[in-house]
């Protein structure tokens, strides 16, 4: 994405290429080109623009990929944190 | 079989503009559903979308002067990219919508198009197995799936690529700024009447008013919009800078030379916190921040954000006794 990044290294994503059958589909899904096929692989390119939305691991067919996925939304985690605590919710958290 | 106009209507444009102002935000939504855009056959492409009323217009409008199917799922009126964030826009319900749609005796063909934010939510190769329906997922925006089919169902990089545009941010400040008018609102009557405790007068109490709402609105509004220059990568530090840029200009604007340093000091230290604390809410709305990210963010950024409001405030009453 032209223009933006986010923090550097701090990304969870991971891919075992052991497990790629170089399907593709994680290209396909990534709207940040954090992929490319190299080859009959799937190869990381750019993990710091890894938005974590968890597209690629959620569409690998042989569970090549891990990431803690979720939203990047300050608001939301912390009405995670306050759920965990049992703690009310502020407002409705995000895009309710 | 339900009929699609592609022409959006007034109502449909100020409903799109109420929604964007946070008016009856969450009862926007079409039932979900299988409709006919134009005369569609057995042949021709199902594209899937949210039941949100403005994701479903948008889709249904780029798509005038066409013959599609359009499958809408039932998310509870919320768009596609959070749907799928949330599961809603997901593989359960795709499966649940073509068997009661009973879309594989409508169409001849197996294959569903999909917007690509709505991939956080499905798992293409389980829709196939669950299905019998393959998923492609075609473009990130409604603006470009027309060339798409054009094209016969190439996806060019431009395509798959998320942006973030002045105008994208802008038609994202409204419904933050009316989230913030209720805090602020609470925020801003208690420190008027902290004033005037501490002897400042309705006019000192005013004055402090007016530097809180700047600083919200150098959070809320300007940090969003010129994000792309400020400097550092982190939110709360884009909105450290908006909010010392009002700090300054306030204090040029309210005759700062005559306040005390404790006031000077309590106004630079407290302000961009508050500035800094609604940049670091719009990682919400943002396109490219994760969440590993924000918690880091988060971890470095909020208690130094309570401590120099906390300074401020401890000043700002010492100040008032000198």
């Amino acid at each position: 994405m032209k223009g933006f990044r986010y923090l550097e290294g701090v990304a969870t994503l991971e891919l075992s290429p052991e497990a790629c059958i170089g399907c593709g589909r994680c290209v396909e899904v990534c709207p940040h080109q954090v992929f490319v096929l190299e080859g009959k692989l799937s190869r990381i390119v750019d993990l710091d623009v890894c938005m974590e939305c968890g597209a690629c691991a959620k569409n690998c067919p042989t569970a090549a990929i891990r990431v803690d996925a979720g939203v990047g939304c300050a608001t939301g985690l912390i009405n995670e944190w306050l759920r965990e605590r049992k703690i009310r919710q502020v407002g409705k958290g995000c895009c309710s | 079989m339900p009929q699609v106009s592609t022409e959006l209507l007034l109502a449909d444009r100020t409903g799109a503009w109420k929604v964007r102002w946070g008016i009856g935000r969450m009862d926007y939504l079409v039932p979900p559903g299988l409709y006919a855009i134009g005369t569609p056959s057995p042949d021709t492409p199902v594209v899937v979308t949210a039941n949100y009323k403005m994701s479903y217009d948008i889709v249904r409008s780029s798509l005038a002067g066409r013959n599609v199917w359009l499958l809408v799922l039932e998310t509870y009126g919320i768009n596609v990219w959070c749907a799928a964030g949330k599961g809603t826009f997901g593989t359960d319900e795709i499966v649940r919508r073509v068997k009661a749609t009973r879309l594989a005796e409508i169409v001849g063909h197996r294959r569903l198009l999909l917007p690509i934010l709505g991939a956080p939510g499905v798992a293409a190769h389980e829709v196939a197995k669950r299905s019998g329906f393959t998923v492609r997922y075609a473009t990130l925006r409604a603006a470009d799936l027309p060339r798409y089919l054009d094209t016969g169902g190439v996806t060019t990089p431009q395509m798959r690529e998320l942006t973030f545009t002045l105008r994208e941010r802008l038609v994202l400040v409204p419904v933050e700024l009316v989230g913030a008018l209720k805090p602020t609102a609470v925020v801003a009557t208690a420190l008027f009447l902290v004033s005037l405790l501490l002897g400042g007068g309705a006019a000192g109490g005013m004055a402090l008013v007016a530097a809180y709402v700047g600083a919200m609105l150098a959070g809320v509004v300007a940090a969003p919009l010129l994000l792309p220059w400020l400097p550092g990568r982190g939110f709360a530090l884009k909105g450290v800078f908006a909010g010392l840029a009002w700090c300054l200009a306030w204090y040029l604007a309210a005759g700062g030379s005559h306040w005390g340093v404790p006031t000077t000091l309590a106004a630079f230290l407290a302000l961009p916190a508050v500035s800094a604390f609604h940049a670091l809410n719009f990682t919400g709305c943002s396109t490219y921040t994760s969440r590993s990210g924000v918690k880091k963010e988060m971890r470095l950024s909020l208690p130094l954000m309570g401590s120099a409001v906390a300074a401020g405030l401890l000043l700002l009453a010492a100040g008032s006794f000198f």
